[in-house]
């Protein structure tokens, strides 16, 4: 640590300030350095003195969240809707503990956070005194990176590098645990750092060598695919540009993960839709059939891949991530592309360009007619029955809020829970934008839709922001209302109340004998009576002719709202590869015969009940 | 069409360069546990060249998609600084050093000692009823020399694990 501006004293640092401040007003400097203008916290008797000094200035707002799990999962909506990193504080012992959900969350679906826990003063580390957790040992498996800091004139460096190591290469939680002392204490301040990171630096820009490899091969495609995921969102509005600019350009068909979508427009005639075990017919049998797949910035989930031996067969692979450790780690690919995705779209563009030799048309032309022949089989419709006092399905209430509020010329953010819902969300709602669909993937933490469309509508106080939600997940951080009050946040709560854990229950019966055990919510809350001692508005729908006005009220208010969607509660979500099935093992719904099977195998064998 | 995954087995020995800071073993340790990967031998110590490095060397073993997988989740934690695979970069030394005591009298007590010689390991303690033994070698030797005493009065092993290096003029 000798070198230029990592160096830890003052005297040797150019851009330091020999000034000494205390810890906590050193912190809110290097924050405010580092661009933050919203904090979601809770306090404590650990970071008392960072309170104090929050209370002591304006540049930084603080968002006091109900519950420090919220206060990530809003950092997350905070930064998912905007790009930057989301920043939490909570309290040492329980508050951290409370957060570690969050940080997990942040990690599986790579969101930069920075997360400050309160500890105890130095001297009493190790000493089991109150409200002492081993933060740092705890988050260690649940962060990208952590930090103790155990001397005061590390603290404003420590800051700085936490945020470069939030956001850059694969983003990621990073926690900076803060022992009182060290609050209250003398500091030095140093400015953010110039110098390149001593041992973190990841590669952004493409190897041409493997660029032009992956043209060459996706030239020669006869049935091409490409495959996108989360990581072109992480990669900024002008990757999903980029990408949109490649997939015209090639006319190849393309198709994202639950975390991609927004990055190529849902509404355009070369998008399949969502792929994966909910993901739709066209999507999961291209992937099945292509002869080379681009894959760009997914990372081969097993939601996605189902049974691997049986995942895209036959095709050469190319895959793009930022993350080395994400290329051939689940399925071996051929031609490996570690850079930025917006990087390496680019790169893409120009070397195909540059490569004179053509595309096969016939072949894709070929290709894209069977692959019509497969949406032909429309495997998203279903049937609504219009009579007044018809049950609401679950999807056209989907379809029915995108229809309304795609016309309202207003920007429009959607979060999930996580359930049949979600999945019914990803399917019906159509997103044409990037960074305006929140949701728990990699994790799948139910509670998280409330707390990150709060971190959404902070960033975008004028926007639309509605949280997709199940009766069950919403009462997982339903004390965020009252957050949502205090800061007159007008966050919508949309939620499709089949008084089942819906997921839960479609497992039980498609997998174990329709044995509903312990799926079903009784004496739920009465939501619209709920939200309305939140300071709120309730809302509610029973049947189809109630369920347009409902949402559009919904909409009009300028306040929180609950909207208690009662749908129908034997709805199941199809298409559906059952876990350790292959992508033409799907089934398909009711509308469509039953348990239609795409490929003919079955699709729940013994070994795929292991699975989750 | 790609080749099908090789499932044959390979052991690595893998020689990381770290900051030397809080945590850099754990994260190191919880990496391997947490994903499920083998440790056969591991050591870590901080290596003075002015820079406040420590290097870990780990000896694991999984297929080919595994051990590169390993790599590439070393690398990617934030304090390190290279990740070296000797076992595929070139010829490489792999040496650990073990304190081996043997309770013996009579023959068994003469036996040790010759074989002792043999081996080139020298004592470094001895009473009239036991001998502790310091050997330097590969994995490969102090096991074989180990094996040979425990017929012997093999009582107790203490063994560093593995330090590796590249040989010729490479450094990671
Ligand atoms: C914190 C947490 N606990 C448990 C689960 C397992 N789980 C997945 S979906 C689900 C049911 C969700 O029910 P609801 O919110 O009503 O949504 P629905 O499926 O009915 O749309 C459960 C319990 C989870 N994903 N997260
Ligand atoms: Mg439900």
């Amino acid at each position: 640590m000798t070198e230029t501006k990592m160096s830890s004293g003052t005297a040797q640092t150019p851009i330091g300030d020999t000034e000494l401040q205390a810890g906590a007003e050193v912190l809110l400097r290097a924050l405010k350095d580092q661009g933050v203008e919203v904090i979601f916290g809770y306090p404590g008797g650990a970071v008392l003195p960072i309170y104090d000094a929050i209370f002591q200035q304006n540049a930084i707002r603080h968002i006091l969240v109900r519950h420090e799990q919220a206060a990530v999962h809003a950092a997350e909506g905070y930064a998912r809707s905007t790009g930057r990193v989301g920043v939490v504080l909570v309290t040492s012992g329980p508050g951290a503990t409370n957060a570690v959900t969050g940080l997990v969350d942040a990690l599986m679906d790579s969101i930069p956070v920075v997360c400050l826990t309160g500890q105890v003063p130095t001297h009493l580390i190790g000493n089991d005194a109150f409200q002492e957790a081993d933060t740092t040992g705890i988050t260690r498996p649940a962060t990208k990176h952590n930090y103790l800091v155990k001397k005061s004139e590390d603290l404003a460096r420590v800051v700085h590098e936490a945020f470069y190591v939030a956001r850059s290469g694969r983003p990621g939680p990073v926690v900076i645990d803060l022992p009182k002392d060290i609050l209250i204490g003398k500091a030095p301040y140093q400015a953010p750092p110039s110098a390149a990171h001593r041992s973190y630096r990841p590669q952004t820009e493409p190897d041409a060598g493997q660029i032009a490899k992956a043209v060459a091969l996706l030239k020669s495609a006869k049935r091409p695919v490409i495959y996108t995921g989360g990581g072109v969102i992480n990669a900024g509005t002008a990757a999903s540009a980029a990408l949109a600019a490649f997939v015209r350009k090639t006319g190849f068909p393309c198709t994202s993960t639950l975390m991609g979508l927004g990055a190529y427009p849902a509404n355009d005639p070369q998008f399949l839709g969502m792929l994966g075990m909910h993901g739709t017919y066209e999507a999961n049998l291209t992937m099945h059939g292509c002869d080379v797949m681009l894959n760009v910035g997914a990372r081969f989930d097993d939601r996605v891949t189902g049974r691997l031996n049986a995942f895209s067969p036959g095709s050469h692979k190319i895959h793009i991530d930022i993350d080395p450790s994400s290329i051939n780690k689940n399925v071996p690919v051929e031609v490996p592309i570690v850079a930025d995705a917006g990087r390496a779209l680019q790169a893409l563009l120009a070397a195909w360009d540059a490569d004179p030799t053509p595309v096969d048309r016939p072949a894709i032309a070929a290709w894209w007619k069977q692959i019509d022949g497969w949406r032909a089989i429309q495997c998203l419709r279903f049937t609504q029955d219009m009579t007044k006092g018809a049950i609401i399905k679950p999807q056209y209430a989907i379809q029915r809020l995108y229809d309304i509020t795609r016309d309202l010329g207003r920007e429009i953010f959607i979060s999930t829970e996580v359930g049949q819902h979600q999945m019914w969300a990803a399917q019906y709602f159509r997103f044409d934008h990037p960074n305006h669909w929140m949701t728990s993937g990699g994790l799948g933490t139910m509670g998280y839709g409330l707390p990150s469309a709060m971190g959404v509508q902070v960033a975008h106080p004028d926007a639309l922001v509605i949280d997709i939600a199940g009766e069950a997940s919403i009462l997982m951080n339903i004390q965020e209302m009252s957050t949502l009050a205090q800061y007159r946040l007008p966050v919508k709560v949309f939620i499709l109340n089949n008084q089942y854990m819906g997921m839960v229950r479609q497992w039980q019966e498609l997998l174990h004998g329709s044995r509903y055990s312990e799926s079903y919510t009784a004496a739920l809350p009465d939501f619209v009576k709920l939200a309305d001692s939140f300071h709120g508005v309730g809302l509610r729908a029973t049947s189809v002719d109630q369920l347009d006005d409902v949402i559009r009220e919904m909409i009009a208010l300028d306040r929180p709202v609950i909207a208690d969607i009662c749908v129908d509660q034997t709805e199941n979500c199809f298409p559906m590869i059952p876990s350790g099935a292959a992508h033409n093992e799907m089934i398909l719904g009711a509308e469509h015969g039953g348990n239609l099977q795409a490929g003919g195998a079955a699709g729940l064998t013994d070994e795929g009940l292991v699975l989750v | 069409m790609p080749s099908p995954i090789d499932t044959t087995l390979r052991s690595a020995t893998i020689s990381v360069l770290v900051e030397n800071e809080a945590g850099v073993l754990a994260r190191v340790i919880g990496l391997f546990s947490g994903r499920g990967y083998n440790i056969d031998s591991l050591t870590v110590a901080p290596v003075e060249d002015g820079r406040n490095r420590s290097r870990i060397n780990i000896v694991t073993s999984g297929t080919e998609m595994v051990i590169e997988q390993i790599k590439a989740q070393l690398d990617r934690l934030v304090p390190v600084h290279r990740v070296a695979d000797l076992t595929l970069e070139g010829p490489h030394i792999a040496r650990e050093m073990a304190l081996i005591k043997v309770i013996a009298t009579g023959n068994n007590r003469a036996e040790s000692l010759r074989l002792a010689d043999a081996f080139r390991a020298r004592v470094v303690d001895a009473t009239t009823e036991s001998f502790v033994f310091e050997m330097t070698g590969s994995t490969d030797k102090l096991d074989a020399f180990v094996e040979l005493m425990r017929p012997l009065g093999l009582a107790e092993v203490s063994r560093t694990g593995v330090a590796a290096i590249a040989r010729g003029a490479r450094i990671i």
